[in-house]
């Protein structure tokens, strides 16, 4: 735990993490929802392409309990331990906390001596999780420069809200209690990052997990009673400053990423669904005047298609939804990485006018009705772009194509199988696949990727770019 | 008293490192400069503060059961520290004032001992006073050379901020701290622990 100097994988600014060497390995959840015996896992994926095991995976740690649903995960540690209201610049990045979104179980497992071989050093049971957090449904996870902050989907009560925000000792790993003192009329819960230099938080809106656990429920969706706000908060003083509704139509709005540099104080924010023409969006938040906005900067329609090739959910409206589920915003702040997951895309926005994007790449793989397949696996593909992750110095993408196993069955009823890609990206706009990178993961299904050292978004940056 | 205030100037977590972001975030060299000051008498009074408590102490209990009870108070707080190094006060973000600033200093410096690990130092300044000055009024002019001590060391940890502010601001850049940025945290409850040792020595 004593480290002498600050952990070399720490970056003042967004600028210098730019500079990290390439990464070695990434850690993927991978999720076996069949139920039966077969636990939930991390899985070492190898990402030297110099080495004889390039695009396998080379490591496993099985988890001792059955369904846990891993979903979304986090380091225990990074760059925002160097801000100095409250450095810790001496803790190290080599726990992943990953929460089972099902159980509302914690496991704190440790990546070192062996990055191939991570082990479980604690687990949180979920009496302790939900007692001492009153929240459960753990999910996205963030190294904040005072604790490690987590967000939940549900209360400690069940099914019903409100969803919320709870900390963990960065050193002992026990859960400190809520973080919200006043959370105003905040109900429904899903990701949350921050403007750290602002001292603001921000918080979006997914579902009650009544609303997701059994799968979507449709006349939820049509009655729009998916989550269609988004919610700046003073992160001093943990209290709900600002809501946005910006449209019930606008169903589900998810991933939040805010630029990198601290003297920006604008993101961007994904929706998934819009209940009026089944079209995606994502919108620009920004301040003026001191009051937060909110404005849609890309929208992506639906793809007209023949009602047999669509699942049961989609028939009546005889059209593919683009169904954007995750975006990632490089370091530099300037491409901004969108996922189609209904239409089989993944999209690439030139970002750096964050008001006017401009689609600079497209990559199709997957796809509900395109089924698009790899050079390294000629075939009918199901899933699509989901979760991506960018290398810190925004050269490399990686992304996997599970969203949630009852939300897998809807959209893609046959049964998908999960695997993960890369794409190389031009530095100046640009992308394609890697045709040597294809993990086949088989009816094990994949969902969150975290890259050793830090990737686009785990670190947060107290320091100008 | 200078040398610790030189080692509390050279400590990012102990205020340049917040007065340069500061003034990086508003592009504003003036700022880091400013912000120092607030961050110095913040870090003055949480001394001060220890010093008034010693004078109030001399007058309920003798010299050297001080001299035992500031020994055992370091040593005491030097084995925490020595396994708690890393904990900070949880306390403040970003967006500071003038005020916040001296807040945080003060906090700062209070928590982690820095007033407790000047009371040898003190309590050597008292005993030269009266020793020199037999008769007059000890109270006031052990009070005014502790203050004049607090001064110095305030000045030192001053200059040696604003010297490695302004290096780092023109000259290094930030990401000397990647390599430079040494575990103040855990020098700091080993030298708790030898000016308590010394402390002990002193009292026998």
């Amino acid at each position: 735990m004593a480290l002498w100097k600050p952990d070399p994988s720490f970056y003042p600014s967004a600028k210098m993490a730019m500079q990290a060497p390439p990464e070695r390995h990434a850690y993927v959840a991978a999720l076996n929802p069949d139920g039966g015996e077969k636990p939930d896992a991390i899985c070492v994926v190898d990402l030297d392409p110099d080495s004889a095991s390039y695009s396998q995976v080379v490591g496993e740690l099985e988890l001792p309990y059955v369904g846990d649903e891993l979903h979304h995960f986090g380091w225990n540690a990074c760059s925002s331990a160097l801000c100095p209201f409250a450095p810790h610049p001496h803790l190290e990045r080599r726990y992943l906390v990953v929460p089972g979104l099902r159980s509302s179980r914690i496991y704190i497992i440790d990546t070192k001596p062996d990055p191939r071989q991570p082990h479980i050093v604690k687990t949180l049971e979920p009496e302790e999780v939900i007692g001492k957090s009153g929240y459960s449904r753990p999910h996205t996870v963030h190294c904040g420069p005072d604790a490690i902050y987590i967000s939940a989907m549900g209360s400690a009560k069940g099914d019903e809200g409100p969803g919320g925000i709870f900390m963990l000792d960065h050193f002992s790993f026990s859960v400190v209690g809520p973080w919200e003192l006043h959370r105003g009329d905040q109900e429904l819960a899903y990701d949350f990052w921050w403007h750290l230099a602002e001292d603001v938080l921000i918080s979006s809106e997914w579902a009650k997990p009544s609303q997701f656990e059994n799968g979507l429920v449709p006349e939820d969706l049509l009655a729009n009673k998916y989550g269609h706000r988004i919610h700046f908060w003073d992160l001093r003083k943990r209290r709900l400053a600002q809501s946005i509704d910006i449209g019930a139509e606008h169903q589900m709005l998810l991933e939040l990423r805010p630029a990198h540099d601290p003297t920006k104080d604008y993101g961007f924010a994904g929706v998934v669904i819009s209940t009026e023409d089944l079209s995606a969006s994502v919108w620009t938040w920004y301040r003026e005047g001191g009051e937060w906005k909110m404005k849609k900067t890309i929208s992506i329609p639906a793809v007209p298609a023949d009602e047999e090739s669509l699942p049961e959910a989609l028939k009546p409206f005889k059209a593919v939804p683009p169904l954007v589920s995750d975006i990632d915003l490089s370091l530099d702040d300037r491409f901004l990485y969108v996922s189609c997951w209904g239409t089989g895309e993944l999209h690439q926005y030139d970002v750096s006018d964050p008001f006017n994007p401009r689609l600079t790449g497209k990559v199709e793989i997957g796809g509900i009705v395109a089924r698009k397949g790899h050079p390294k696996a000629d075939r009918q593909l199901l899933g699509a772009p989901q979760m991506v992750e960018i290398s810190r110095d925004g050269r490399r993408v990686y992304f996997t194509n599970s969203l949630y196993s009852s939300w897998d069955d809807q959209f893609y009823p046959d049964k998908m199988t999960g695997w993960m890609v890369k794409v190389n990206i031009d530095p100046s706009g640009g992308m394609e696949l890697d045709p040597d990178f294809f993990v086949d993961f088989g009816k094990t299904r994949v969902h969150q990727v975290r890259l050793e050292g830090g990737d686009a978004s785990t670190d947060s940056y107290c320091f100008p770019s | 008293m200078i040398a610790l205030g030189a080692f509390h100037g050279l400590n990012p977590g102990m205020g340049w490192l917040f007065a340069l972001s500061l003034g990086l975030q508003q592009h504003s060299g003036r700022v880091i400069w400013i912000s120092l000051f607030p961050i110095a008498v913040g870090h003055a009074a949480a001394i001060v503060a220890v010093v008034l408590i010693v004078l109030a102490g001399l007058q309920v209990i003798s010299f050297h059961r001080l001299q035992w009870l500031t020994a055992v108070l370091l040593l005491g707080f030097g084995i925490y520290k020595l396994f708690n190094y890393y904990r900070h006060p949880r306390w403040v973000g970003m967006k500071v004032g003038m005020r916040d600033l001296l807040l945080w200093s003060f906090l700062m410096a209070t928590a982690h001992g820095a007033g407790l690990m000047v009371i040898p130092a003190l309590l050597g300044v008292a005993e030269e006073q009266k020793s020199h000055h037999a008769g007059g009024h000890p109270a006031m002019l052990e009070g005014g050379a502790m203050l004049l001590a607090v001064g110095a060391h305030t000045l030192s940890m001053l200059l040696v901020m604003g010297a490695v502010a302004w290096i780092v601001y023109r000259k290094l850049g930030l990401s000397v701290l990647r390599q430079k940025w040494i575990n103040f945290d855990l020098i700091w409850a080993v030298a708790l622990l030898v000016v308590g040792g010394v402390a002990l020595w002193m009292a026998i």
